[in-house]
């Protein structure tokens, strides 16, 4: 089954004073996640992210088009109690403690009154925040609310989880543990939709993500897919400072780091490569196909977009 | 359904409890309840009245001030600081929400009116030494004030579902001020004529009518409260506070939380 099945889902807003007229944030989209996926979905800020988050959360209507979530119609409440989620930026009731919020959430989700309890220290020391009782919301940093934003996203320990920039205000050891607590969740069987624009963790978390550009999808599908070589070339190492004339004659691109020398040459070539570097006796370390990065891949997307409004202004 | 109501109404009631502008605002009722004791030693003989005015009218201005200071932000605030996304993310509906929200405010001035009336009652004790029957009068007062909390409230919540908090909060006061010059406007609604009569009778009925819950006077001169006037006034603040509730939650349904 899916997790989610986004069917054209658009949304117009209505802007100016006087004469209103509609700015399209989102053009129709269609895109679905599989249960149990970790799918990253991906934008530069104002691309259309926050606004496709809040339409499957119900936050705002859409023009047009629909959605089912975990087979359900999006708009049925009671779907929601089988889902988690953590907003950008996320603020909560300044005056309450930590044990207090989680404990209203989880009411509110329909935590049994005696797992309750449980379920609010277990997520908390899941969540690294352990030490915190007593202390009212006001006094948390910007990370700790993070983590607290977390925590009552996964407090009901929901089927399918969305995050939107659920890195956003951590520190380096903060978004490692946030990293792998995406991954546990995947483990347990979880679907998680999160969006960013950090591309390094949608590359090491995402089984496949979409990409989004001034309201439109640009690109989807698996994170090894996007990434093959594309460009059909080959990367060899080998041990030494030498480089063989025969290599250079293959015009290959040469960079030599420490005792080792890298050198990036057509895939056809690799035959002929391996060759030169047997002829001069020199030791082979490794021989990968070059992969796209996923900045690569996005920064592309990206610039097609731009140059394709371009020509339609 | 029930319980997320009362889970809402109980976090906004613990939040709002929690605020320190709150016990400023009680602190000044109070400390005005005092005033009146040191006012109704200066007034010889009528030191009871004097009391009995100045308190409940410091109880009835306060709770207004903490009623519309709270209320304009239930909703907005909530959308501003985005706290709400993370409660309509979950089984809750919109209706249960506002409904939730309203319960919480009218039990924390509930909760502050009783504060409060203890500050009157004991300030008149210590310039009366003693209770009689007719004091059993300001509890009729109060419960009149609490009435006019209820219609409070709802307008605030009314006014904080689509519009900002420093509008709501002039619209809410706006209300307040014209409500207590009600049967003034149906005066001049019943000498108008033509379309002017037909707009002043139509603004009069539309706006809260406070005029009839001010009791304050009458109690302090210990003149007895008609039966009638408690039921008229009860119904027509259940009634009033259900309708302005209904449009909050109309208006609250159909509201794109941007």
């Amino acid at each position: 089954m899916n997790a989610i099945e986004i069917l054209g889902l658009e949304k117009n807003y209505l802007v100016g004073f006087w004469a209103k007229r509609p700015k399209r944030a989102l053009h129709p989209l269609h895109l679905t996640v599989e249960e149990g996926e970790i799918f990253g979905f991906l934008g530069p800020n104002g691309a259309g992210k926050t606004t496709t988050l809040k339409l499957l959360m119900g936050l705002v209507f859409p023009t047009s088009g629909s959605a089912r979530i975990l087979g359900q119609e999006w708009t049925d409440p009671e779907v929601k109690a089988q889902i988690g989620f953590l907003p950008e930026q996320p603020y909560f009731y300044d005056h309450l403690t930590v044990h207090e919020l989680l404990n209203y959430y989880a009411q509110l989700s329909g935590v049994p009154a005696k797992e309750r309890s449980r379920r609010v220290e277990s997520t908390l020391h899941r969540v690294g925040l352990k030490d915190v009782h007593g202390v009212q919301l006001r006094k948390f940093s910007k990370g700790m609310l993070q983590r607290v934003g977390i925590a009552q996203a996964i407090l009901h320990d929901p089927k399918l989880v969305f995050f939107d920039e659920p890195m956003s205000g951590l520190d380096p050891m903060g978004r490692r543990e946030v990293r792998d607590l995406m991954e546990q969740l995947k483990h347990e069987g979880k679907t998680v939709f999160f969006s960013t624009h950090i591309l390094s963790d949608a590359e090491a978390l995402c089984d496949r993500v979409a990409i989004i550009h001034r309201g439109e999808l640009r690109g989807v599908g698996a994170v090894a897919d996007l990434t093959s070589s594309v460009h059909g070339k080959v990367e060899v190492i080998w041990q030494g400072s030498q480089i063989p004339a025969s290599m250079k004659a293959l015009g290959a691109e040469c960079h030599i780091t420490g005792d080792t020398v890298r050198a990036i040459v057509d895939e056809h070539q690799q035959d002929a490569a391996i060759d030169a570097l047997r002829r001069e006796r020199l030791h082979l370390i490794a021989l990968t196909p070059v992969r796209t990065s996923l900045e690569a891949y996005f920064v592309e997307k990206l610039r097609r977009a731009e140059t394709t409004a371009g020509r339609t202004l | 359904m029930k319980a997320r109501v009362l889970h809402i109404a109980s976090n906004t009631f613990r939040e709002a409890v929690r605020d320190r502008v709150l016990y400023n605002l009680i602190a000044f009722a109070l400390l005005l309840s005092g005033a009146a004791v040191l006012v109704g030693q200066i007034s010889i003989e009528i030191e009871k009245l004097v009391v009995i005015n100045l308190g409940l009218t410091a109880v009835s201005l306060f709770g207004i001030v903490i009623a519309i200071f709270i209320g304009i932000g239930l909703v907005s605030k909530e959308i501003e600081k985005r706290t709400l996304y993370t409660v309509l993310s979950r089984p809750v509906r919109r209706w249960e929400f506002i409904v939730g929200k309203f319960f919480g405010l009218a039990g924390t001035l509930v909760v502050n009116t009783f504060f409060m009336a203890i500050g009157v009652f004991a300030a008149l004790f210590y310039v009366s030494h003693k209770f009689v029957r007719a004091d059993g009068l300001i509890l009729v007062a109060l419960y009149f004030i609490i009435l006019e909390f209820l219609i409070i409230c709802s307008l605030a919540l009314l006014f904080s579902s689509f519009s900002t908090p420093l509008l709501s909060a002039v619209f809410a006061f706006s209300l307040f001020v014209i409500g207590s010059f009600a049967e003034d406007l149906r005066g001049f609604a019943g000498m108008a004529h033509g379309f002017t009569r037909w707009l002043a009778t139509g603004a009069a009925y539309l706006v809260p009518n406070f005029s009839a819950f001010n009791i304050v006077s009458s109690v302090a001169h210990e003149q007895p409260v008609a039966a009638q006037l408690i039921w008229h006034n009860s119904l027509y603040a259940l009634f009033y506070a259900a309708m302005a509730l209904s449009g909050a939650v109309l208006i609250f349904e159909h509201r794109n939380l941007k």
